[in-house]
């Protein structure tokens, strides 16, 4: 056996102690000094054990290569009824599973929204008495093979966007956007919420419909790799992407709508977030796509409820892992302050899990003020997260790195070696049930989940 | 803990700032040189690091290995403040010196997989000295990209080292280490390594001291050598079964530049022994094989034998070995010059001149070597022999061929009437300027009555002045010899040990 470095010009790797990498430097051989610094404390013996886990690599190659081949097309918009397993009187929620005891303000105003709305119940006094009773069963979205922005409550008159991924057969499903302000996903139910989301079922749904009936399945990766180099990061920003779906649904809805479709085109483009929930289906659709794969410790899913922030992994099956959901760094809208802020929450970090939103920060410098910092802090914050991916994503490109792949496949082993946790984009909810939106901004996930998910793939990686 | 005692304390802990243990010495020693200053640690606070810092007497707050820790005791606050300030000028310098790195890269890689990926295909090697906890990631890392990789690091588990080097052969590359202090890979000094002619010798070492000495014989009778590979201390252990020295062996076989193969090692396991000789059988390359107390052929099995048994090999002279004694006769006390070396003695090996002044009672041998120290002791035959490169002593601190302070310790503590033997390693990697670090502690020693003898392991290219450094022993009373057993003989023969 030969090895190249014998006869090779050396170029050096050098961690650990300053004097060993000056003394390369001495002899004026080229090396790369890593910045290394202690994992996450108490993390070692798993991480250890994690590693030598000998199918951790080819497994993780699998995984990642399934998340960033996925090809999502929007293929349809449905009622959940329809298409979502939705035992009777069950309601689904963003995040990790969670029941109205520890539910937060803005969760709570979201699932008496959606007791009105389905007619369960009065008032909002006889919605928090029904659902304080248990008799609406909750479960995540995630477990329905759906996402859901903010609260993410899910009742079965809501219409969703049907993703399905071309390459691996999945499919997803992600509620409408209301828009901004006062409405469900922020907790609010007041009057003008349930009216909006009756005419969303009544009008919005069906004519959605009806357009992708003629426009046919919209492809999703497409459009969100143009989105991406027009200034969109897809969490926080989808002005363009949202700008780019109209583009391709007007003539159909035009034709397909009739008298609706001035209103509807009028909502749609009043809302710079429309696009928001069809990304998060498409991003969904890619990271089931790399679920389930024996020994990868790829997240697949990073949700809040609210209360908890959870994340997934694919060698561990549908499991969570979790720890305290944060309260997000940002600016605030009109009088509100970080007093009236919630822990974090939704499921929107679909979009982070799937290598957009704050991994794609250096790719929407327009918005870079709104979640605090100039441009530098964008794309630094788009390299950090190279540390913690596994891959650089083959049609998500950034043009302001070079036209360089979005950081993709956040590796839970490197999230503890690192201790660099990933960069989430957020709205922010206001606290108390019924206020809505307070403000956008940035938020860090705990480290605790991902430790958790650590020790028990280390608790499953085969000995030896 | 002391109500009396003087001055002020100044505890800081800098939560997320991290720094390598050998810069942070480095600031703890210029922190402590402050005007004011008694005591300066600044480290990570490890649990070790704490206990040290609470031993001093210091009242700590909670903290973590994550965190850096700052402990001053000065004559008054502000002495310690002032010494605090310099403390985090120096702690920016090591800073802003790490952001920059080497190629001026704004945000450098935070693991070795990530380093990789920036040196974008040239990486050829990595150089792993990260704490020996941490190692196994760091290492798994560059053999996953298909990198050998050097763990300098010691104090990884055997079962890691052995899964490293298994899965290192699926990928084709060599595991040197762990506890690998000294490699040289086409000429590159890697860790502690000494700056060697190139030539056609290849040297297969699970013993970094071991190698040094063996190609530092053979630079300084002028046969060059072209690699060595360390394997790491354990590798020929049956744990681990000799995994890297027969990949290193296939290796050095398989490069056209290499004419003969030296295999260098503690005594090995027997079993392991047996498989590696039927292997070295194999090749086209002639091995000469230096088990430490095994004589293989006329030699007495020691490191010098075997440099001889090579040179003789590869139809070179065996010269005599130089050697340098101290100057003017051994009187006790101060004052002795120190400006100048003499010329080297070719005639100091004996040690007979020393008997006749009396002789001494025990032997210390203060080693910084491992193979070194276990040769002297062999050798010798007689003495309290300590390895202060042992895991035991750098657990926690950098190796004592970087910081001297536990040696210095040692030397100083030797009562008079006995003596001592030591190791000076020189080369890259190594202190800048070890024998002046020892001298004053040496001249203190033999001032009291200790006669100090050196093993000065160099080449006549390293950086520290092969006869610079031995000047500077000779000059404060020592005798120093560049062959560790002939270093041995001579001082087992002031105590009238064998030989």
């Amino acid at each position: 056996m030969s090895l190249p470095l014998l006869s090779g010009e050396p170029h050096v790797i050098t961690a650990g102690a300053a004097v060993l990498g000056e003394a390369l430097d001495a002899q004026a051989v080229p090396r790369t000094a890593v910045d290394w610094r202690p994992p996450l404390p108490g993390t070692e013996d798993d991480l250890a054990r994690v590693l030598a886990d000998p199918r951790r690599a080819a497994a993780n190659a699998r995984a990642v290569d399934r998340l960033t081949s996925a090809r999502p097309l929007l293929t349809g918009v449905r009622p959940a009824r329809e298409v979502l397993d939705l035992p009777p009187g069950t309601f689904l929620h963003a995040g990790p599973p969670i029941g109205w005891e520890r539910a937060s303000g803005p969760m709570r105003g979201a699932l008496v929204g959606a007791v009105l709305l389905e007619g369960l119940a009065g008032d909002a006094a006889g919605a928090q008495e029904l659902l304080a009773a248990g008799r609406v069963r909750l479960e995540p979205c995630h477990r329905h093979r759906a996402v859901g922005p903010m609260a993410g409550v899910v009742s079965p008159s809501m219409w969703m966007f049907e993703v399905r991924d071309a390459e691996h057969g999945g499919i997803a499903h992600c509620s409408l956007n209301e828009g901004l302000g006062k409405v469900l996903r922020y907790g609010a139910y007041g009057p003008e919420v349930i009216g909006r989301l009756r005419w969303m079922g009544e009008v919005l749904g069906p004519a959605l419909a009806a357009a992708l009936e003629l426009t046919g399945p919209l492809d999703l990766r497409s459009l969100i790799a143009q989105a991406l180099q027009m200034g969109d990061e897809l969490h926080n920003r989808n002005r363009a992407a949202t700008s780019l779906l109209i583009r391709e649904l007007a003539p159909a809805l035009v034709e397909a709508a009739g008298r609706h479709a001035a209103e509807v085109l009028r909502f749609a483009g009043g809302n710079d977030h429309f696009f928001l929930n069809a990304g998060m289906a498409a991003c969904k659709v890619s990271a089931d796509a790399a679920r389930d794969v024996p020994g990868s410790t790829l997240v697949v899913a990073m949700a809040r409820n609210g209360t908890d922030f959870g994340v997934q992994v694919s060698g561990l099956g549908d499991r969570w892992f979790t720890g305290p959901a944060g309260v997000p760094d940002g600016l605030y809208l009109g009088a509100y302050g970080p007093a009236d802020a919630n822990p974090d929450i939704g499921d929107s970090t679909i979009t982070e899990t799937a290598g957009l939103g704050g991994f794609a920060m250096a790719a929407a410098p327009a918005i870079v003020r709104f979640v605090g910092g100039d441009v530098a802090d964008a794309t630094a914050a788009t390299r950090s997260m190279y540390e913690i991916t596994l891959a650089e994503h083959p049609a998500y490109r950034i043009p302001g790195l070079g036209f360089r792949g979005t950081p993709v496949g956040v590796d839970v082993t490197l999230v503890a070696r690192t201790g660099l946790l990933p960069t989430v984009n957020t709205g922010i909810a206001g606290r108390v049930a019924g206020t809505g939106q307070v403000g956008a901004g940035l938020v860090s996930p705990p480290a605790a989940a991902f430790t958790a998910a650590l020790a028990a793939l280390a608790r499953e990686a085969p000995i030896g | 803990m002391d109500a009396e005692r003087p001055g002020t304390d100044l505890v800081r802990v800098r939560t997320g700032m991290y720094h390598d243990s050998v810069s942070l010495m480095r600031v703890s020693r210029a922190a402590a040189g402050l005007p004011g200053v008694e005591v300066a640690v600044v480290a990570m606070a490890t649990g070790l690091n704490l206990g040290i810092a609470a031993g001093l007497g210091f009242a700590l707050p909670a903290a973590g290995p994550a965190d850096l820790l700052v402990a001053l005791r000065a004559a008054d606050a502000d002495a310690a403040e002032r010494a605090a300030a310099e403390v985090d000028g120096l702690l920016a310098g090591l800073a802003a010196a790490r952001v920059a790195g080497p190629a001026g890269a704004a945000e450098p890689p935070r693991t070795v997989r990530a380093a990789v990926r920036a040196a974008g295909g040239a990486a050829t090697l990595a150089l792993v000295s990260v704490p020996g906890r941490y190692a196994f990631a760091e290492a798994m890392d560059a053999v996953e990209a298909g990198l050998s990789v050097m763990v300098f690091s010691d104090d990884v588990p055997v079962e890691r080292e052995v899964l490293l080097k298994r899965r290192a052969a699926e990928h084709g590359v060599l595991v040197m280490g762990p506890d690998c202090g000294t490699a040289v890979v086409g000429g590159t000094g890697l860790g502690f390594a000494n700056v060697l002619r190139p030539g056609p010798v290849g040297i297969v070492a699970a013993s970094g001291t071991g190698a040094q000495q063996v190609a530092c014989l053979l630079d300084l009778a002028g046969a060059g050598v072209g690699h060595i590979l360390g394997v790491g201390g354990r590798d020929l252990s049956a744990e681990v079964g000799g995994l890297s020295t027969l990949r290193a062996l296939d290796a050095l076989d398989a490069d056209p530049a290499t004419e003969l193969i030296v295999l260098v090692s503690k005594p090995p396991d027997p079993r392991v022994a047996d498989a590696v000789r039927k292997a070295a059988d194999r090749l086209a390359t002639p091995v000469v094989t230096a088990f430490l107390g095994r004589a293989s052929g006329r030699g007495p099995g020691d490191l010098t034998s075997a440099a001889e048994d090579v040179l003789r090999a590869l139809g070179a002279e065996v010269p005599g070995w130089p050697s340098w004694s101290a100057a003017g006769p051994r009187v006790p006390g101060p004052g002795r010059a120190a400006d100048s070396g003499p010329a080297p003695d070719h005639a100091a090996g004996d040690g007979g001149d020393r008997a006749a002044a009396g002789r001494a009672r025990r032997l210390h041998g203060i080693y910084a070597g491992g193979t070194l120290c276990a040769e002297a002791a062999l050798v010798a035959g007689t003495g309290d022999f300590t390895d202060y490169g042992d895991d035991a002593y750098t657990r926690g601190r950098a190796h004592p061929m970087i910081d001297p302070a536990f040696r210095l310790e040692a030397l100083a503590a030797v009562p008079p009437g006995d003596a001592v033997l030591l190791d000076v390693v020189l080369g890259h990697g190594a202190d800048p300027d070890p024998a002046g670090r020892l001298a004053p502690a040496v001249a203190a020693a033999v001032a009291r009555g200790v006669p100090v003898t050196v093993a000065l392991v160099g080449s006549s290219g390293d950086p520290q002045g092969l006869a610079a450094q031995a000047g500077a022993l000779c000059a404060a009373g020592a005798d120093v010899f560049v062959s560790n057993a002939l270093a041995a003989r001579h001082a087992a023969g002031l105590t009238g040990g064998p030989r």
